[in-house]
């Protein structure tokens, strides 16, 4: 069956910032006590007011800066009004018309894929379910949360995929969040919906959302999960419900949520405790200058500077935590070794930077390649024993079977057992055998 | 004199020179609120505030002057207080203690003052009259029949009938100013933002703005030389410096322009109020200031835009009282926060959202040019704080627009978040009147002037409903 696959992405990535998005709450809130990092602000008591968080608000530009965004000069918070027990005002402080980043896009796979906004948000409480009894916590209420909101631009799950470690891999670079999706740092929830029409221009007229996905690998099984249910429903010539569906990890399926309405109404307005917030262009130019080299920059300047291969160099600008301790061994290493060398032996070694400093890997390396002093006479009169007991290295070599050569290294080497430099045992087994 | 028949001004002298201590203070006080029959407190922390009475007393001993050291006041009962009940005077709240104090309550605090009780008021400030509470309404002492205003009308009631040296109100459309004008008392609306909002149970988050009751303009100065000022908590108080109020009072009016908006003496303006209201301002005239008829061309479109603006973010703000969280359902919302909800969240709604709520916020614009506009002409204005006297209790509950309508002459002060005062101009009938002063906006020092100005000559606030 002729189709096409829409995915557009709504991921939502926790700041890593002192304190909350309103208050002076600490934000680490993971692992710890229910309900002991909260205030009047976070719990919403009445009369409580919020104050926004700078250090959340510039990181939110700078992540719209990294995804290539337009930064308007004026934006505003707003009210997102509805109805959940965890979410102490009844309403959640979010952006909507005005967000904080637009229209920017993000390069993957080769592909050039559209992120339509860029926002901040505040995170909400927490409901635990006992028994009979639904607990909350409002540890995470409040806590900087930035959306980041996607072009149904993407066809298939592998793109997706590759634009979710890309985006991981920003955040982590900016050192603006830790992104990990286990502790929900980093919440992915793709709307898929497909259409029969190849060509069509114009989206299908139903979307299905899938929430609960807690891994990359999952985002990808529940991606084609969607895709081979919605075509199943397709082929009877009808269309599947608009809703909200979670990914079951057991099942190995989506399950249905609830059914969506039109649109939910939150009634949208300007949040009235927060002024509007006014951008100068020097403040704008400013972050952005202060957003470090990013990975796919950093991997060219490696290519182009240190002569890596182009998938050495994707390895080592992976995490920013390898490619600095990639470029500060670099800096040390001097003559002593090139960068090439120590990217192959990072690689081949799994070098845990945790556990060797820069300047001990640079002696490894050294140290790896170091030959030991030869007696000459005593080679000789190894190699030449060699020869004499396996009298069929000389018949080949002779029929020009020049891999017979290794083979004489090899047992050369495994006798002397000292590590000395193979070019000279070369060219001793070369001589006597001519 | 009755101790508790003083100014805070006169009480801090006598503190100060010990002539009476403030447990004497508070005691009168106490005295006056047990024996009167007004509702004008929801509570009354007599043991809380006889301990803080007698901290004062230490601290007046050792020497110390701060600017409200020792003195009883009230608190509207929105005003959140660390350990003691904050109702809203609704059901909702019925049992909900704070854990924290709003900003102001702390500011007090600090400066000395004794919080000698919490306030009755419409609930969740949403009335003109006082009768909209959930725990009985206030009554009018110059006339128990007759209602105080509101919504801030136990805070009015509690300065008018000498249960406080002062009290602090509420006013998003008008709830401190139809209240003192009510009551005989001066009422001062600050410029939105002047005065946290902090710790305060939101109204209409846009156009709240923290005040006060005094007996006079003195004291209303030396309140919010207290309590003004930029806060932590709350984004919306600009960095502005706080001037010394007290010290700017005496200046006289001599060539300051008063300008007098047209729009505001029409039809349905009590005709003996006018008068009076128009005799303050040829008092202003007499005195050497220039009167301008002006024009505010979109008063008459103020009421429908604050009944758009206000009851949406009233939906908003209401949302918190889920009935999950402060041991009452939903339920025990009263018929006008059911009203005020409803509407917000109607005009909130998909589809209905540009044709209310966004053309409300335009009008809203279009009043704070006309008073910009008019503030290029003139210093300040004048205009009655209501268009009627204090009607009876019962005469407009079952009519809520004929309610809304009364605040006509104030809610356009909270639409353009510019500051408002007002002071007693005399009495009809024995019913007070009320002249309000409008400024541009951070223009309290100026307001002060003009109304302490005109209340040495006239002395309206030694006028008392009981004996004094």
């Amino acid at each position: 069956m002729n189709h096409k696959v829409i995915i557009g992405l709504e991921v939502h990535v926790e700041l890593k910032t002192k304190s909350k998005m309103f208050c002076e709450c600490s934000a680490q809130y993971y692992g710890q006590k229910p309900n002991s990092h909260t205030c009047p602000v976070c719990l919403g008591l009445p009369g409580a007011l919020p104050v926004p968080n700078q250090q959340a608000i510039e990181w939110c530009v700078q992540i719209g800066q990294a995804l290539n965004c337009n930064i308007p000069l004026f934006s505003k918070f707003d009210r997102k009004n509805y109805f959940y027990p965890d979410l102490a005002k009844g309403y959640q402080i979010s952006q909507y018309d005005e967000p904080f980043c637009l229209d920017g896009y993000i390069e993957v796979n080769g592909k050039k894929f559209g992120i339509t906004r860029v926002h901040m948000e505040e995170d909400t409480g927490k409901l635990l379910h006992d028994g009979n009894s639904s607990l909350i916590d409002f540890n995470r209420s409040g806590v900087p949360l930035v959306e980041i909101v996607t072009e149904p631009d993407f066809n298939d799950a592998k793109d997706v995929k590759a634009y979710l470690q890309k985006l991981q891999q920003i955040v982590r670079y900016l050192d603006v969040s830790d992104a990990d999706m286990e502790k929900g740092q980093m919440r992915l929830e793709p709307n898929i919906s497909i259409s029969l029409d190849v060509n069509s221009k114009v989206l299908p007229k139903y979307k299905v959302e899938v929430k609960n996905i807690n891994s990359f690998g999952f985002v990808e099984k529940a991606i084609n999960y969607e895709v081979e249910r919605q075509l199943g429903i397709l082929k009877t010539d009808k269309l599947p419900a608009q809703e909200t569906r979670g990914w079951d990890e057991r099942k190995n399926a989506t399950v249905s949520q609830r059914a969506k309405e039109e649109a939910n109404d939150y009634r949208y307005f300007p949040e009235p405790d927060i002024p509007p917030i006014r951008w100068t262009k020097e403040k704008i130019a400013e972050l952005k200058a202060q957003i470090p080299e990013l990975a796919d920059e950093k991997s060219l300047r490696f290519q182009k500077e240190f002569g890596l291969s182009e998938y050495d160099a994707e390895i080592i600008t992976r995490e920013i935590e390898l490619a600095d301790y990639f470029a500060e061994a670099v800096k040390i290493a001097k003559d002593k070794t090139t960068p090439k060398q120590m990217a192959n032996y990072i690689i081949n070694k799994k070098i845990n930077i945790n556990d060797v400093l820069p300047a001990k890997l640079i002696e490894e390396i050294v140290s790896s390649r170091k030959t030991e002093d030869v007696n000459i006479d005593e080679l000789k009169s190894i190699v030449k024993k060699i020869i004499t007991d396996n009298p069929k290295i000389k018949e080949d070599f002779a029929k020009g079977k020049d891999s017979v050569i290794q083979f004489a290294i090899g047992q050369t080497m495994r006798i002397i057992n000292k590590k000395i430099d193979i070019n000279i045992v070369r060219k001793i087994i070369l001589e006597e055998l001519k | 004199m009755k101790l508790n028949n003083l100014t805070i001004k006169k009480a801090r002298q006598g503190l100060k020179e010990k002539q009476f201590s403030s447990v004497d203070l508070l005691n009168a006080c106490l005295e006056q609120i047990k024996s009167k029959n007004l509702n004008a407190f929801i509570t009354v922390c007599e043991k809380e505030a006889l301990t803080q009475a007698k901290q004062a007393d230490e601290l007046i001993k050792a020497g110390q002057d701060l600017p409200l050291l020792g003195v009883p006041i009230a608190a509207k009962d929105i005003f959140s207080t660390k350990g003691v009940k904050t109702t809203a005077s609704s059901k909702v709240l019925e049992n909900y203690i704070p854990e924290y104090d709003a900003t102001v309550i702390t500011k007090l605090k600090n400066a000395g003052a004794i919080i000698i009780g919490k306030t009755n008021c419409d609930a969740w400030a949403h009335g003109s009259s006082g009768e909209n509470s959930d725990f009985g309404p206030v009554k009018n002492p110059w006339n128990e029949e007759y209602v105080p205003g509101g919504s801030s009308s136990g805070s009015a009631v509690s300065v008018a009938a000498n249960m406080a040296i002062a009290a602090t109100g509420t006013d998003t459309g008008g709830s401190i100013r139809l209240p003192a004008s009510f009551t005989n008392t001066v009422g001062l609306k600050p410029t939105y933002g002047r005065v946290s909002r902090y710790g305060i149970i939101a109204m209409a988050s846009s156009l709240d703005t923290i005040g006060h009751f005094t007996k006079t303009v003195e004291d209303s100065a030396i309140f919010l030389s207290v309590t003004a000022g930029q806060d932590k908590h709350d984004a919306t108080t600009p960095p502005q410096t706080v001037p010394d109020y007290e010290k700017k009072l005496t200046q006289d009016v001599k060539g300051l322009k008063i300008g007098v908006p047209k729009e505001y003496f029409i039809e349905g303006l009590d005709k003996r109020i006018k008068e009076n209201i128009e005799k303050a301002i040829k008092f202003y005239e007499e005195n050497g200031a220039e009167i301008q008829e002006i024009s505010l061309p979109h008063t008459n479109d103020a009421i429908a835009c604050y009944y758009i603006i206000q009851p949406a973010e009233v939906s908003s703000n209401l949302a918190r009282y889920d009935g999950i969280r402060y041991g009452n359902l939903r339920d025990s919302f009263g018929q006008e926060a059911k009203r005020r909800i409803m509407l917000g969240t109607f005009t909130l709604s998909v589809g209905y959202y540009d044709a209310y709520y966004k053309k409300a916020m335009k009008v809203r614009t279009l009043i704070l040019e006309d008073y910009e506009k008019a503030f290029q002409k003139v210093d300040a204005l004048i205009t009655p704080t209501s268009p009627t006297l204090p009607w009876k209790l019962g005469e407009k509950v079952d009519d809520p627009l004929a309610m809304y309508l009364s605040d006509v002459f104030t809610v356009t002060a909270n639409i353009a978040g510019i500051p408002g005062l007002t002071v007693p101009t005399g009495f009809i009938n024995n019913l007070p009147v009320g002249m309000q002063i409008l400024g541009p906006h951070f223009s309290e020092d100026l307001l002060f002037r003009m109304g302490h100005f005109y209340e040495q000559r006239h002395d309206f606030y030694k006028q008392t409903p009981y004996e004094s």
